[in-house]
């Protein structure tokens, strides 16, 4: 029992946090915030250079053969330095599933591109139903042999506008069925939304998309729990990150700003909001670590559920506190845009609704308690 | 980060669970309270005028003695089990699983330590077998009714009379001193010096001359507390413990004790699923309120803040295994944890509807011996005790985060 890092999970950290520092700055966050592809390719490349959307690829395939908790440690980095692009996308949303539901021939021919940084994927999964359940799912799906057209119209597709590929879920004849769809095709049209986060989004409507088969007919949704688990906390880890930074930037505030002759952080109603942020930081850190060691060690599927449940239902409503209070801390400074602080809490939200918030999480954990 | 236990952390575990298997008697095993509550806990038992309550104390007190786990932290020297720190925790998680009460008190947790640290081999000798053994129980005298959270501007007197202390003041939340035999106290004796410097550290005799205690019943009708008044108590000076005027420090005397709450966890955890399952029985469905789905939800929240509380007290665990102290920690754990218990209180309550009224826990309309009822009550000085939430905030922002003092 111990809740602390390893030795490698610390190095791990501390290199994250040194690169993400230098090669993804504020300046270069606001900056993919106007950009129509909204990464830097030359970055993208940097990362894959430090082995990281290879770090859940087994060594055979090109990756560094790491965990899933050491991912979720590498994620904090990621939402501490609010690192745009489409990382999350092509490793949770693309290696992850390859590496649940791919064949042989699949893993090989996609895993070592994804690791050296030469393909991009997402998952295409929720639609205008906006539901993150199975029944939300109706692109129809046609399967012939190893091939599956897809028809239909994906919602909320993240980074789409410069995936290679998408992991489009759908439904055939026996059932939920994922395929493995190419971008540059006729049957793929994307559209980018205008989100809170300015992050990239997309409608995808395929209209007769083809792509290969991805696991079994008929098979998909229960190809898809672990990958949704896996997103799920991994949304969790990048809400801990960002939502410590958002805290430390605040309480430095706190010290700095004088208003009455005195740092604003010896007023004890902006101590008390420093010490709930705080614990709600922590909190969210460890419920959300506890689902991600639940995942790499493979605790029973029932206990994994639940851990992920409930890791989300918290992280979602604490951090989302943690970033009003620090708007509430900065008073007018913050809520312009030249200011620092609202980068975080605009994003906060796009991972707080990210595969279910609180309210969809709360539900899932009452049943699954038999409440 | 592992959740697991260790190899020997399993082993403690199991060595554990099999005494508690063979030796928790069988009265503490069924929860059987008689409906009065463990008021006071083993301490109250102990002095029952009831000869089976009195027998069940003491046969699971000689029990643990026999294995050092009367006070499993002291230094085996000092008649402990000398446990680690992750031991200890072990230790208390599963005696929490199954709600054992636990003998020693103030005089384990408190007293003992502070005299292993600052006593003389004379007051060594005279305290520490006496606590092991369950002869002497001990109350605490520290706060008074003008300090509180300022606990350091405490005013009880004691006045130098050769080789005696004369005391005279008052004292409150005078905790369990009715069924206590000895009481340690801070008391002013340098009233001219800064606060934290003219205060001693005394132990006396509870049925000291002068020294009078009365009842204060709190609002649950419950007698735990008292008032502690001093009329002219003499307290040899010999009682002292550590330094004149050094008391405050002396007070402040921690011994390695793990300190991660994680049998209020427990305790949160298991009621929830005790409801479930009273809910699942056929007089539980009586009770249960047409419109559940109103608190279904809500309780789901109370779970998921449970497992936030047990992480806390994880943490703690793991630093100080680390060979760490707990900073800031140990703050959000008392903070948070007590107000999650009001919070399950009053989800717990709601499960109940009306029969969240009933107070009686012998009534025909109580559900579940109306003990969350109770503990509605029950829950409210625990964001005020030892050391209120405003106070564990103001620590947390002032020692964990750096933020100027006020």
């Amino acid at each position: 029992m111990d809740l602390g890092l390893s030795e490698t999970q610390e190095l791990l950290k501390n290199a994250a946090r040194e690169f993400l520092e230098n090669e993804c700055p504020e300046t270069h966050v606001r900056e993919m915030e106007e950009d129509d592809k909204g990464y830097s390719p030359v970055l993208w490349q940097k990362m894959a250079e430090q082995g990281w959307q290879g770090l859940l690829i087994p060594e055979e395939h090109g990756g560094a053969g790491f965990d899933f908790l050491d991912l979720c440690v590498l994620l904090e980095e990621f939402g501490r330095a609010l690192v745009p692009g489409p990382f999350m996308s092509t490793v949770l949303g693309g290696a992850v599933p390859i590496l649940e539901a791919g064949s042989d021939a699949q893993k090989a021919e996609f895993l070592p591109k994804i690791a050296s940084g030469d393909l991009i994927f997402s998952l295409a999964l929720t639609e205008p139903s906006a539901r993150f359940d199975e029944a939300g799912i109706e692109t129809k799906a046609d399967v012939s042999g190893s091939d599956v057209t897809f028809t239909g119209t994906k919602l909320f597709v993240p980074d789409a506008n410069v995936a290679d590929y998408l992991i489009v879920a759908g439904k055939s004849a026996a059932g939920t069925t994922l395929g493995i769809v190419a971008t540059d095709q006729p049957g793929v049209k994307v559209t980018q939304l205008q989100t809170i986060a300015r992050d990239k989004q997309a409608e995808v409507v395929l209209d007769g998309a083809k792509g290969q088969l991805l696991g079994a007919d008929g098979q998909g949704w229960n190809l898809l729990k672990p990958v949704i688990e896996k997103y799920t906390t991994a949304e969790c880890a990048y809400l801990v990150g960002l939502s410590q930074m958002d805290f430390e930037i605040a309480v430095d505030y706190a010290k700095e700003r004088v208003q009455f002759g005195r740092p604003i952080g010896s007023f004890q109603a902006i101590q008390h909001k420093c010490a709930d942020m705080v614990t709600d930081v922590d909190g969210s850190r460890f419920i959300m670590y506890k689902a991600a060691w639940s995942i790499a060690s493979g605790q029973p599927e029932a206990d994994t559920s639940l851990a992920v449940n409930m890791a989300k239902a918290w992280c979602s409503e604490a951090t989302r506190r943690v970033v009003a209070h620090g708007q509430q801390i900065h008073g007018g400074i913050g809520f312009t845009k030249d200011y620092k602080i609202q980068l975080y809490f605009r994003r906060q939200k796009r991972a707080e609704i990210a595969f279910g918030d609180s309210d969809y999480h709360r539900e899932a954990v009452a049943a699954q308690l038999g409440l | 980060m592992d959740w697991s236990d260790s190899p020997e952390q399993a082993a403690f575990r199991q060595e554990v669970r099999e005494f508690i298997q063979k030796e928790l008697p069988e009265r503490y095993r069924a929860g059987d309270d008689g409906g009065e509550g463990f008021e006071g806990g083993w301490q109250a038992d102990r002095k029952s005028d009831d000869p089976v309550r009195r027998d069940t104390a003491m046969q699971w007190a000689d029990a643990l003695s026999k294995k050092g786990w009367i006070a499993p932290a002291w230094p085996k020297e000092y008649g402990g089990a000398g446990l680690s720190t992750i031991e200890q925790f072990i230790y208390n998680q599963e005696m929490a699983e199954v709600a054992a009460p636990m003998p020693g008190g103030m005089g384990v947790s408190m007293l003992g330590p502070t005299v292993i640290v600052h006593g003389t081999e004379e007051q060594k000798a005279e305290h520490l077998s006496k606590i092991l053994s369950g002869e002497v129980a001990w109350a605490q005298g520290y706060s008074e009714p003008g300090a509180g959270s300022d606990l350091a501007s405490l005013q009880t007197r004691a006045v130098r009379d050769g080789d005696e202390y004369v005391l005279n003041g008052q004292k409150i939340w005078t905790s369990g001193g009715h069924n206590a035999d000895w009481l340690f106290a801070l008391v002013r004796t340098d009233p001219e010096a800064p606060k934290h410097r003219g205060i001693s550290f005394v132990v006396m005799d509870i049925k000291s001359p002068g020294l009078t205690l009365r009842p204060l019943i709190n609002m649950g009708w419950k007698h735990h507390f008292n008032e502690t008044f001093f009329e002219d108590v003499r307290v040899p000076v010999k009682n002292r413990i550590g330094e004149e005027n050094r008391g405050w420090y002396v007070g402040m005397t921690l011994l390695d004790f793990e300190r991660s709450g994680i049998a209020g966890a427990i305790s949160y955890k298991r009621g929830i699923e005790e409801i479930k399952k009273f809910l699942a029985t056929d007089e539980g469905k009586r009770f249960k309120r047409a419109d559940w789905n109103s608190v279904r939800l809500e309780m789901a929240d109370r779970a998921i803040e449970t497992q936030i509380l047990f992480n806390f007290a994880f943490r703690i665990v793991s630093i100080q295994n680390r060979g760490l102290v707990p900073n800031y920690e140990a703050s959000v754990n008392k903070m948070y944890g007590a107000e999650l218990h009001q919070r399950l209180s009053r989800t717990n309550t709601k499960a109940w509807g009306l029969y969240g009224n009933v107070w009686d826990p012998k009534s025909k309309h109580a559900p579940m011996k109306a003990e969350h009822v109770q503990d509605y009550v029950g829950s409210v000085p625990h964001t005020i005790f030892s050391g209120s939430n405003e106070i564990q905030r103001n620590v947390i922002a002032t020692r964990g985060l750096g933020l100027p003092r006020g």
